[in-house]
């Protein structure tokens, strides 16, 4: 959870949001505010609810209780109009990319601009070609996203989420399945990305080095439930001993390794989640 | 205790856990499916108005469901036209009336081969089709990016499929009644005896309106049933209980393809017996 910004309301917020999947309670009294212009990072070990989180956010998938809030107004079923405001200025990046398989990699981010705005044809013809040129994808234009590999699909999926500038965007795991420098390269375009439109961010992500450098705030998710907020320099310092084993498992495993090494024998495994 | 009470009892308990309970439970769950089903193909059309680029999709939509169907039609409307000039010619034979072959092969495939047979063959293949696709789009979150973008998903993915059936079966349909009349020529007047002037004259006699119009009638009911039915399995086969993933997909795809032969034939019955 963020501190709210001092100068206006968050853009986005939550209360007291619950999702459960049958009798598993996935997310637990949930309340967070993002404030306009940051990015907020939510972390935390896998199964813990981010991606749930994220979609209730994005109300692809419905909370059983509580609220969500964009720019002050609830989104839900019976206030269509907010979440019709809400999806035009709101992008998501899908952890599987989730491209329109049936369209070539120019249609996929051309679609949003020819289906939900009035831009002229030349204008959306410039943009898109802007999009794709950013993510080095101008040779792909003709190619299914089938046709492409995993990084490049990802690029393209971030080129559909940029293309029509959002003032929010929601990136879940945008870098799942890339290789260092790939994922380098997606957190220095989310950066450029951000610096050039200025919007505000929600990115669920493991890869905490990177998701420490890129947001201004950060919210561990632990059994569905807000169990640590803040700066990403009040994370390095907790000695909250759930916060410390996920920030320091990296150093964790060098030490069992060198353990290992040494013929030693390791300790038990903790709860894995 | 009096044993005959005893089985009586038993058997009361048997037959409300056994048949009653379920049989319930399964009529309540088809009419809960029944009214989920025509809310959805229902706002599919509705969804047409306002939807962007439709003549796009539209487009597309016929050539899946018609252009690639063309073959199939063909085949099983040649086929249908020889085994029923063939079953015919030695039935009439038996009666002296040969001559009324052409109407026997002209009334059987306009009101009821045609129709039937060729929305079949449009469920074999453009329909299982559309429930794979629309059934993976849906596992692979491409749905769900549908919304986010703010796209409704039903002007997008089935407004052009239900259109497209509306144009797609009454053509096929004509297509096959063709086809199947050419079958029909090819047994009785080139493998058999049969003038082919008296074949296609008695062909052009018996051919009534009445019977086009019905022909029609029951293209399009089939082909919005039919598609309706592809498209809401698809659409929904991340709720198939039992089944994630591609067995999810695979059973959505089985069940469309039962449930939209079964309401062919059952809407056939329906509308025969409204219109005879």
């Amino acid at each position: 959870m963020s501190a709210p910004a001092a100068s206006s309301s968050p853009l986005l917020s939550t209360r007291s949001l619950q999702k459960r999947f049958g009798e598993h309670v996935v997310l637990s009294d949930v309340s967070l505010e993002v404030a306009r212009g940051e990015v907020l990072a939510i972390v935390g070990k896998s199964g813990t609810g981010k991606s749930v989180l994220l979609k209730c956010l994005a109300r692809v998938l419905k909370p059983d209780s509580g609220s969500v809030l964009f720019d002050g107004q609830p989104l839900s079923r019976g206030q269509p109009e907010a979440l019709a405001a809400f999806r035009r200025r709101c992008s998501y990046l899908f952890q599987g990319n989730a491209l329109l398989d049936s369209l070539t990699a120019w249609e996929n981010v051309a679609l949003p601009l020819e289906q939900t705005t009035l831009i002229p044809k030349p204008e959306i013809r410039e943009r898109v070609a802007d999009a794709l040129r950013r993510l080095e994808l101008e040779n792909d234009a003709r190619r299914y996203p089938s046709q492409l590999s995993g990084g490049m699909q990802k690029r393209l999926a971030l080129a559909r989420a940029l293309v029509t500038r959002p003032e929010l965007v929601l990136f879940d795991e945008p870098t799942a399945g890339l290789d260092p420098l790939r994922r380098n390269a997606v957190f220095t375009l989310i950066a450029h990305a951000r610096r050039e439109f200025g919007f505000t961010a929600v990115l669920v992500t493991h890869d905490l080095p990177e998701a420490l450098a890129a947001c201004d705030h950060l919210a561990f998710l632990d059994r569905g439930r807000i169990h640590f907020a803040g700066t990403p320099e009040d994370f390095r310092a907790t000695a909250d001993p759930v916060v410390a084993a996920f920030r320091d498992s990296a150093a964790a495993l060098a030490r069992s390794v060198a353990t290992l090494r040494a013929g030693g024998a390791l300790e038990p495994a903790e709860d894995l989640g | 205790m009096d044993l005959g009470y005893v089985i009586l009892a038993s058997l009361k308990v048997i037959i409300h856990f056994v048949v009653l309970s379920p049989l319930g439970r399964a009529t309540l769950r088809s009419i809960a499916e029944t009214g989920d089903f025509t809310r959805f193909t229902a706002r599919g059309f509705a969804s047409a108005v306002g939807s962007r680029r439709l003549g796009r999709r539209l487009v597309r939509a016929v050539y899946e469901q018609g252009v690639r169907c063309i073959p199939v039609i063909l085949i099983v409307g040649i086929f249908t036209g020889l085994v029923l000039g063939l079953q015919g010619y030695h039935t009439l034979r038996g009666f002296g009336a040969t001559s009324l072959l052409g109407p026997l092969i002209a009334n059987s495939l306009i009101r009821e081969l045609a129709p039937v047979l060729a929305a079949l063959m449009l469920v074999g293949q453009a329909g299982s089709a559309l429930v794979a696709e629309i059934g993976i789009q849906r596992n692979s979150e491409q749905i769900d990016a549908l919304e986010t973008i703010g796209i409704d998903p039903y002007g997008f993915l089935v407004a052009p499929r239900l259109l497209a059936a509306l144009l797609v079966f009454p053509i096929m349909t004509a297509f096959f009644a063709l086809i199947g009349l050419v079958g029909g020529w090819i047994s009785g007047s080139v493998l058999l005896p049969l003038p082919a002037s008296v074949y296609w004259a008695s062909v052009n006699a018996s051919i009534d309106l009445a019977d086009v119009g019905q022909s029609v009638l029951k293209a399009l009911v089939f082909g919005a049933l039919t598609i309706g039915l592809c498209c809401y399995n698809g659409f929904n086969a991340h709720r198939r209980s039992g089944a994630t993933g591609a067995r999810a997909v695979s059973a959505s795809t089985t069940r469309a393809v039962v449930l939209s032969s079964v309401a062919v034939l059952a809407s056939d019955y329906l509308i025969t017996s409204l219109l005879v």
